[in-house]
């Protein structure tokens, strides 16, 4: 089982990359997570492009990695208390054309963190509304983890906190339970 | 029950080295949030105390909080830069250290009488024949009744942050020659 994880975080040692770390640690044995890190080689949405006969290639490439995988697993800061402008965008574009969409029915988990007290609680929020809109079956569960600059060993980057660590393995198997049924159809 | 002020003739003044303004409040639900301010000042004049504390210098983990919190949402410092306390009764509870300070709190231009409990030590005579006193005062105060009203529902229900906010000063004052 592939899951493609795709931070919202654009910084070379995000903590949401971090996140998404620990998180591909925790999977158990037959899934393995995928960092996507093309994120900022997404284009702008423009409705002319999308007309086009060719996407950019950015938008090729994000799309591919989706399609390929069996489930997305998203870690989002959060700007002005909403979601990164980089991640809504990607989102935009793997969301259309609606009936063949990258996202169309894929399993989807958000979770998140940033070094404020709220743990990016309502970027998730917005993240999960903008995915149930593209289409995606969204695991309607949160993961704000707040003092992000806190909560990452200095060595090992692994989480500080046990909790936190269950918690994180209890969406992951949500976000599996999700993609079963579909790999069983397909077999 | 003894009247403090009694005892409290003359002038203090605050040692800031020694004192410390700061603030507890819950968010998240379950959480508490702790921040101070680096810039306030106190003097103890004849048994009533005054308080001022420069907004401006608040101090909280995050800078972006920091930057949010003297927003027009939370202190808006750029028109109302000073928090304020004036007493209008400082007495003693007769258990041991314990006082009570009644007294008009200004924030956000709104002022509002509050009690505050707390201990005062002294005065006592200290090192360089100097008198001086130690008053730690804790109040909580409902942070909308100022005009602080920035909130957020959270996805998953409740809300961001709590609308009563503990103030806790602890200071040390010395009398002025």
């Amino acid at each position: 089982m592939r899951i493609l994880g795709i931070s919202g975080s654009l910084r070379r040692d995000s903590y949401n990359s971090k996140l998404l770390r620990e998180a591909g640690r925790l999977l158990p044995p037959g899934a393995e997570l995928v960092e996507f890190d093309g994120l900022k080689a997404v284009a702008p949405f423009d409705a002319d492009d999308e007309a086009a006969p060719i996407p950019p290639r950015g938008v090729f490439e994000l799309r591919a990695a989706i399609a390929d995988a069996d489930a997305i697993l998203i870690a989002t800061p959060e700007y002005n208390h909403s979601i990164p402008g980089v991640l809504k965008n990607a989102i935009d574009w793997a969301s259309r054309p609606k009936a063949e969409a990258a996202l169309k029915n894929k399993p989807v988990a958000v979770i998140g963190t940033s070094t404020g007290m709220f743990g990016a609680v309502w970027a998730q929020a917005e993240t999960r509304k903008v995915l149930a809109g593209a289409g995606a079956r969204v695991i309607d569960r949160e993961l704000p983890v707040g003092s992000a600059d806190e909560q990452f060993h200095p060595l090992d980057g692994r989480l500080v906190e046990k909790d936190l660590e269950t918690e994180l393995g209890g969406i992951l198997a949500e976000l599996i339970a999700e993609v079963e049924p579909a790999l069983a159809r397909a077999s | 029950m003894a009247i403090a002020t009694e005892q409290l003739q003359g002038t203090y003044v605050l040692d800031p080295i020694h004192s410390s303004a700061s603030f507890a409040v819950k968010h998240m639900v379950v959480s508490t949030f702790r921040g101070r301010f680096e810039k306030f000042d106190a003097t103890l004049t004849d048994g009533k105390l005054v308080g001022t504390v420069d907004v401006g210098s608040i101090v909280v983990k995050d800078e972006n909080l920091a930057a949010h919190l003297q927003s027009p949402e939370f202190f808006d410092a750029e028109r109302h830069p000073e928090l304020r306390f004036e007493s209008t009764d400082i007495r003693r509870t007769g258990e041991g250290d314990e006082v009570v300070v009644d007294g008009e709190l200004t924030i956000k231009g709104i002022t509002k009488a509050v009690e505050a409990r707390g201990t005062l030590e002294g005065p006592a005579v200290t090192f360089g024949d100097v008198n001086k006193i130690g008053l730690t005062l804790e109040a909580i105060i409902d942070r909308t009744e100022f005009g602080l009203n920035w909130n957020a529902p959270l996805p998953k229900g409740g809300f961001a942050l709590a609308n009563d906010v503990k103030l806790i000063v602890e200071l040390e004052l010395a009398e002025q020659a």
